[in-house]
């Protein structure tokens, strides 16, 4: 039996000769998605805007009459809903703002109200419909829900660049941290682009992109170190591309297997998952090329050279050698 | 590098078969099997009501109020000190604001005395000997009485901790299959039913404070001074209940009447007119009280006030003496079930606002496993099917030991009592993403050393060597993100976390130990002279 192959043995691909290009589209795109996600917003789910939230789905037919449903809501008097299809066509999730600076216990009493109010309508007006979970934060909660949901982000994000800093060197650290808000950047604009609801779940779909990417910046950069050690007069533009393409097999083949696993959440698995499945499948994309384009080229403009391992362990060896009189 | 002595071989093969087993009750539920033999162990994963239905309540308590009880009570006391104090101490008004007491002592040389008789009163009775009240005089005469930060710190403490035990007396009392309530931060308390899927019935059960009152009712105060605010000195305007008989508002004397606190026992039932009522019985100092109370007041009205509204207000026809009595007030059913449940398990310290509430259906959530499963599945076959297209043989050492990390992974969580939730599978897929790349890294690094020359065995060796490093980074790094996510995060990033952690830890030690370890012994056995990777 032959093993399967997927780079052959000589792939050399110059990758760092587009690495001005590509931080230029990388910092065009990131600014582009800071500016999604200004103007449009994020499509913020009930977690971190708080209200009702009902999902439903419409077992007898193919497809949620969404544009009816809308008016019969409406039609109410508690407001406009945001209606939107999520999963199959028949599964719809229908979020309702509450009204703003009332009384706690008035508040509970109308989104009461009107959910019980919503599921009469759909139920009377809609056979075959099936709820499917309702959903109710009130403002307080979801403020917070948000704030330590970034709070844990940023946190996450900060005791990862100190790591990488120790255990490598400081521009390592800056490197893999500038990776990582570019993916975080990009993940965001492609949220605001596209309205996706942007919810908690999603928030841990994100913090999954973090890991991924950063598994790979580390194998990158793992290489890059050992490298520098073996070649010393090697120059820096060289030394990244032999080391992006020494590795260039395992990201393949890791991007590939967890593709795997994502798509067929995304297109077997429950609805509720598919905003998620997408959101990370995106986030691997991302994550590889963030790892060579970003991650690698910022170590030559923050001058990383052979010597940037070297020093403090001769230095450390020097003193050592000092310390047994040997010198 | 490749050897594995016997011992190590027994304990890593014990390690794994530990894991394993304890995974397999939790894998007989996936797979919807059927019942688990009762006499066995049965430590199964907990699915998060994401993934099996079920209503999630996040209650807050209005911890403001404890203060103002707190108040109350301090003012009760302290005119009951100084008027028993021997000789007794005159007071004028008592003032609480600003969130403290403050008032006159009228002879001033009754100030030391004041302060003396009043001390005591302030000691906390925690054992740390706090102090709960600090008591300063301004201007010769005025006493300040005001709570320390602790002491009202301990009181909001005490009363989470009873509100908590009520709230679990009241939902024991619904018979649902294992709720979950635990209290969360310092003034919120989390309740997760699984299976339930109607919340509303929940939520009047947790509504309810079920203080209850028995009261005179002011019969001096007019109607139409009602309707206006007035009522005489010593009275209060409380009004009738929603649902209740009456209508408008009643006047009721403040004090003097009972708490219904002295409960043994609340039960539904029916009066003679086949209406729903509650029946009540008092503890022995409770229906002493009761018996009086309704011996001195035969004739007169008294009002039944439930939370601050009164339920209804008959007649005392004649003295209640047996310690049983029944509440009227235009119960349903339900209504009166509701009453007497939350009778039973006390009142509540506090008032409970519900804050956050989910709920997913029974359907879904099932269709969610399934689905998810599924999904899992048919990925996870194409991984290994991939693997072993480009590993061979160690792409199958790779597979089992991906195979392998998922059982102990789920063996681990049913051990440790942790919940499986929706970024919990996200936490999954990132894990086998990273067991697969340990494996990945590791045997891409043999063929490069194979490629460079080296022989067979060193080729395994520097590979497990040198790839070993960038593992460790990679997943030290995952790990403490995890652990942060864990200690800052809330709900569904927690759920996440959770999985991340343990998942590295097994993934680490099911991809590179464990394989070595199969590496090794197929080096020994076969020695072989090239390696098909």
């Amino acid at each position: 039996m032959r093993l399967l192959k997927l780079v052959p043995d000589d792939t050399n691909i110059r990758f760092l000769r587009w690495r001005l290009p590509f931080y230029i589209v990388s910092l065009v795109l990131m600014a582009a998605s800071w500016g999604a996600v200004l103007t449009n917003g994020l499509n913020l789910g009930v977690d971190f805007v708080g209200g009702q939230m009902i999902r439903a789905t419409f077992v007898e037919s193919t497809e949620a009459p969404v544009a009816d449903l809308r008016d019969d809501i409406a039609g109410l008097g508690y407001g406009a809903p945001i209606i939107q299809r999520f999963g199959q066509p028949n599964e719809v999730s229908i979020r309702m703002r509450l009204p703003e600076g009332q009384d706690s216990a008035q508040v509970k009493d109308l989104a009461d109200r009107m959910t019980n109010a919503i599921v009469t309508e759909m139920e009377t007006n809609y056979p075959g419909v099936r709820i499917d979970g309702v959903d109710s934060v009130s403002g307080k909660v979801s403020s917070e829900l948000f704030e330590t949901g970034m709070l844990a982000l940023l946190a996450a994000m900060v005791a990862i660049a100190i790591y990488i800093w120790v255990r490598f060197e400081w521009q390592f650290g800056v490197g893999a941290l500038f990776a990582l808000i570019h993916d975080v950047s990009l993940t965001l604009g492609l949220f605001a682009l596209t309205q996706m609801e942007f919810d908690l779940n999603i928030v841990a779909a994100i913090l999954a992109i973090i890991g991924y990417s950063l598994n790979d910046t580390i194998v990158v950069y793992d290489r890059i170190r050992e490298n520098l050690k073996k070649f010393r007069k090697m120059p820096m533009e060289e030394l990244l591309d032999l080391s992006v393409n020494e590795t260039l097999p395992r990201t393949i083949m890791t991007s590939l297997t967890t593709l795997m696993v994502l798509v067929a959440l995304m297109f077997i698995g429950p609805a509720t998952t598919f905003g998620f499945a997408a959101a990370i499948a995106f986030g691997i994309f991302v994550g590889t090329y963030s790892s060579i384009y970003m991650a690698a080229p910022i170590l030559i403009w923050l001058r990383v050279n052979s010597d940037s391992f070297v020093p403090s362990e001769s230095v450390a060896d020097k003193q050592e050698k000092v310390a047994r009189g040997e010198v | 590098m490749l050897d594995f002595p016997r011992w190590k071989r027994i304990w890593l093969w014990g390690l794994t078969l530990v894991g394993v087993l304890l995974a397999v009750p939790s894998i007989n539920m996936l797979a919807g099997g059927g019942s688990w033999p009762s006499q066995l162990p049965d430590p199964e994963i907990n699915l998060g009501l994401d993934l099996a239905g079920g209503s999630h309540i996040l209650l807050e308590a209005e911890t403001a109020q404890v203060r103002e009880l707190r108040l109350e009570a301090m003012e009760e006391d302290v005119r009951r000190a100084l008027r028993e104090a021997d000789p007794a101490i005159e007071i004028g008004d008592i003032s609480t604001a600003n969130g403290r007491l403050s008032f006159m002592v009228q002879q001033e040389t009754q100030v030391d005395a004041a302060r003396e008789v009043l001390l005591p009163m302030t000691e906390g009775v925690g054992l740390t000997g706090q102090r709960d009240w600090t008591i300063r005089v301004v201007d010769g005469q005025r006493f300040e009485v005001s709570p320390t930060d602790a002491g009202l710190n301990q009181a909001v403490e005490n009363a989470m901790d009873t509100a908590t035990d009520v709230v679990r007396r009241r939902i024991d009392e619904l018979g649902t299959r294992e709720p979950t309530i635990i209290r969360s931060g310092d003034d919120r308390i989390v309740v997760q039913v699984p299976g339930l899927d109607d919340p509303q019935k929940l939520k009047a059960l947790l509504g309810q404070t079920a203080k209850l009152e028995f009261k005179l009712v002011d019969q001096t105060a007019l109607p139409s001074d009602i309707a206006q605010g007035i009522v005489p000195p010593g009275s209060q305007i409380l009004p009738y209940a929603e649902d209740g008989r009456g209508q408008g508002a009643i006047a009721v004397k403040r004090l003097g009447g009972i708490q219904g606190d002295q409960l043994t026992n609340a039960q539904q039932g029916y009066d003679q007119n086949g209406s729903p009522i509650v029946n009540i019985t008092f503890n022995q100092e409770g229906g002493r009280k009761f018996a009086t109370l309704t011996t001195q007041n035969v004739g007169k009205p008294f009002a039944i006030v439930l939370d601050g509204e009164v339920l209804s207000a008959p007649n005392i026809n004649e003295p209640i003496l047996g310690g049983q009595a029944q509440i009227s007030g235009g119960f349903t059913v339900d209504s009166a079930n509701a009453l007497a449940i939350s009778l039973r398990s006390g009142a509540l310290p506090i008032d409970l606002q519900v804050v956050e509430e989910r709920t997913v259906g029974p359907d879904l959530g099932a269709d969610s496993i399934r689905k998810g499963v599924l999904a899992l599945l048919i990925g996870g076959v194409a991984v290994l099917t991939f693997m072993f297209a480009t590993y061979g043989r160690f792409g199958m050492y790779a597979n089992v030991a991906i195979l392998l990390n998922v059982l102990i992974i789920l063996g681990i969580m049913a051990a440790l009592g942790t919940t499986l939730t929706l970024p919990g599978i996200a936490g999954f897929v990132l894990t086998i993403g990273t067991a697969v790349d340990a494996n990945v890294l590791i045997n891409e690094r043999i063929r490069e050393e194979r490629r460079r020359g080296r022989r067979v065995v060193q080729a395994v060796e520097v590979g497990y060597r040198e790839a070993q490093r960038a593992i460790i980074d990679a997943n030290v790094t995952n790990v403490i993100a995890g652990v942060l996510l864990f200690l800052f995060g809330s709900g569904p990033i927690r759920g996440f976390a959770i999985v991340l952690i343990i998942g590295i830890v097994t993934s680490v030690f099911t991809a590179v130990t464990l394989t070595r370890m199969w590496v090794a012994g197929y080096l020994r056995k076969h020695r072989p002279a090239d390696l098909h990777i």
